[in-house]
């Protein structure tokens, strides 16, 4: 009972949760002044994620590649960089995951849907640890470089798609052949496209905590992000975790490829513009204050937000944008939790100075 | 390839490049105050809308020429309340830096849409407006190349040029742009000497929004004529990485975000090239981002930010 108290008592559980509120009331507020019903418009937007089996299973859809480029962004942050790229490395692990399984079709299922997921992470990771790379070794800013290979991986793909994997006179590839949906789902969630992608996502934030917390590899990368100079002055070397870091980042990224080409689509468009799986990586990892499972949680919530907002603009005639502003208040209360301190003050300082006395 | 289509493609280039200059210009500011601005997309984007919005309705009150700097009046201003955002939440309640400008990217996202269909009665952008005409300066327009490349622009590319030497003087040969140089470099110091650290960061944040709104205007009142979801797609981070590129120097920034507007530019002239026809178009595309690279790892090398970016200042540290 009284860790249970000590749980609920830190302002880590606390300060999200008020920033979730607070969000959805400067939404309330947003719509109230362009003379919407917020009361109609967010009862649309749950009635849209939980009305139907179909629904909730699309839910589930958008939330799993948050969960991955949440993951990466977080995990580089852990380890002191900032991968903007999150969303090339995604695209490189769809056409990855596009290569391996058109290419290798034929091959026996259990095998061709491992093989095809693994050269997926490979690739994302890879394509991350370029960057990663030309940081440790030249001192290169890795806000640049990844924002520089976004564009040659849109490009890049593209490239691989139109001219190897093209299905004629459409702007898209051949269908793949290596599927990870969980057809078996089928008859449950009303045939919502539901892939293993999403089991993959929750091991990989196991992954994630397990590696960062609980070995040495990843106490020398925590390390790594905290101080550099310090962590090099202990003998660490600081090049090869960030390196490795980077990997790791791009790897969760490419899965998000993989389940996005492999889950849902079962073939890869030609982008004309970058898709922004990365760049809504970024809000979920802040969101999820970089920790793994706040991670998950996050990308539940934003997933649930974007998907149930197609439902507002039905219900309740808000244009859908409108949810954008939502989650940008939350982060913003989430980063400044000054403001959110002082509005709790009345209520959770004078319980803690109770408890001093 | 004639002299002629050299001239037309030196102006494409600075049409593309005017608005990355505005906005670099706008991210040196705020870094060499201390204070990172990843920001930068969504006060363009604010910027954006804001000289579409205001443009239209001057052009519907019969402002005829004068509509546009309108636009940009309006950009300046809701460009610099945007940046307040950034301001208040990363100095004054210390929050971090990069977590509060991807607030500003999102917040201008659903905002500017949000009020674009509030105002157009639920139209996906707005009305199409004049914007900018080019200016040909007499004399100077005549010279072969140049003439037609640089001096038949729109008066933006002439305000930004001439901004990049004022704000090159401002930064390194003035009290002003010593002190916000300190505070970004070493705050305490700066502090001790009695210099206001909050205040110059301020400062310095303000003029980023300011500077970044009127390069998401220059894209609304040069380029497209409205403002729609995607007028501002990715411009903001190009501008970013003109100013690291450019060692957060005006100057550098300003070769930086020339050489990505040539490469925007070279898209719609590669096919005049003999050699060109050959070469997947979508390799052309690669170009400028694989050059950068290879530029940064070859010549430029480590860059060297200001000291103190991305950290909050508080005195009681030390």
């Amino acid at each position: 009972m009284h860790r249970l108290k000590k749980i609920f008592a830190t302002d880590t559980y606390v300060v999200p949760i008020v920033a979730v509120i607070m969000g959805f009331l400067v939404g309330a507020v947003v719509m109230l002044i362009g003379g919407y019903d917020p009361i109609a418009a967010y009862s649309a937007l749950f009635k849209r994620v939980f009305g139907s089996p179909y629904d909730f299973g699309e839910a589930i859809r958008e939330m799993t590649p948050l969960m991955f480029t949440g993951l990466a962004v977080a995990f580089a942050f852990r380890s002191g960089m900032f991968n903007i790229g999150a969303d090339g490395q995604v695209l490189i692990g769809m056409t990855a995951a596009s290569i391996v399984g058109i290419k290798l079709a034929g091959t026996p299922t259990y095998l061709l849907v491992p093989l095809a997921v693994i050269a997926a992470g490979l690739a994302g990771g890879l394509w991350a640890g370029f960057a990663g790379f030309l940081k440790a070794k030249r001192g290169i800013n890795e806000v640049i470089t990844t924002i520089m290979l976004n564009w040659i991986a849109l490009y890049l793909s593209n490239y691989i798609i139109k001219n190897f994997l093209l299905l004629q006179g459409q702007n898209r590839s051949v269908d793949n052949p290596a599927s990870m949906s969980m057809t078996f789902l089928n008859s449950l969630f009303d045939n919502a496209r539901v892939h293993w992608g999403t089991v993959l996502a929750l091991v990989a934030a196991v992954f994630f905590y397990v590696y960062l917390w609980k070995t040495k590899q990843g106490y020398e990368m925590r390390a790594v992000g905290f101080n550099p100079h310090a962590a090099e002055y202990a003998g660490m070397n600081v090049g090869r975790n960030v390196i490795k870091a980077m990997f790791i980042s791009g790897v969760f990224a490419g899965l998000a490829g993989a389940g996005e080409v492999l889950g849902v689509f079962h073939y890869q468009s030609i982008f004309a513009a970058s898709p922004g799986y990365g760049f809504d990586g970024i809000a979920v990892a802040l969101l999820g204050l970089t920790h793994p499972f706040g991670v998950i949680l996050a990308a539940i919530l934003y997933g649930m937000l974007t998907y149930g907002s197609a439902g507002m603009s039905f219900g309740a005639d808000v244009p859908p944008e409108l949810i954008r502003i939502v989650i940008g208040s939350i982060i913003f209360f989430i980063a400044a939790q000054g403001i959110v301190r002082w509005v709790l003050k009345p209520f959770y300082f004078k319980r803690k100075k109770e408890k001093v006395s | 390839m004639d002299l002629q289509t050299l001239g037309q493609l030196l102006n494409t280039t600075l049409v593309f490049s005017t608005a990355l200059i505005f906005a670099a210009l706008g991210g040196i500011f705020s870094e060499r105050s201390g204070v990172v601005n990843i920001g930068l997309e969504g006060l363009m984007m604010f910027g954006a809308f804001a000289a579409a919005v205001g443009g239209y309705y001057a052009q519907d009150a019969g402002m005829g020429a004068w509509a546009p700097w309108v636009g940009m009046l309006c950009a300046m201003v809701v460009g610099v309340l945007g940046s307040l955002i950034h301001a208040v939440a990363s100095i004054t309640f210390k929050a971090d830096q990069t977590i509060s400008g991807t607030v500003i990217n999102f917040l201008a996202a659903g905002s500017t849409l949000y009020m674009v269909k509030l105002l157009f009665e639920g139209a996906g952008e707005s009305p199409l407006i004049d914007g900018f005409r080019k200016i040909k300066i007499p004399g100077l327009s005549d010279i072969p190349v140049i003439g037609e490349g640089i001096f038949n622009s729109y008066p933006t590319t002439y305000l930004v040029i001439v901004l990049v030497i004022v704000i090159y003087f401002i930064l390194f040969k003035t009290p002003f742009g010593l002190r916000l140089r300190a505070v970004g470099e070493h705050p305490s110091a700066a502090d001790t000497l009695g210099v206001n650290v909050k205040r110059m960061r301020y400062i310095g944040v303000m003029l980023s929004g300011l500077l970044a709104g009127l390069g998401g205007a220059t894209i609304t009142l040069t380029t497209t004529g409205t403002f729609a979801h995607n007028t501002i797609s990715g411009q903001g981070f190009i501008a970013i990485a003109a100013m690291i590129f450019g060692k957060w120097n005006p100057v550098g920034a300003f070769g930086a975000a020339v050489f990505f507007g040539f490469s925007q530019a070279i898209r719609n002239y590669v096919q005049l090239f003999e050699w060109s026809q050959n070469i997947p178009q979508e390799f052309i595309f690669m170009i400028p981002y694989v050059l950068t690279i290879i530029v940064l790892v070859s010549a430029v090398g480590r860059s060297s930010a200001p000291k103190a970016l991305g950290e909050p200042y508080d005195p009681g540290k030390r």
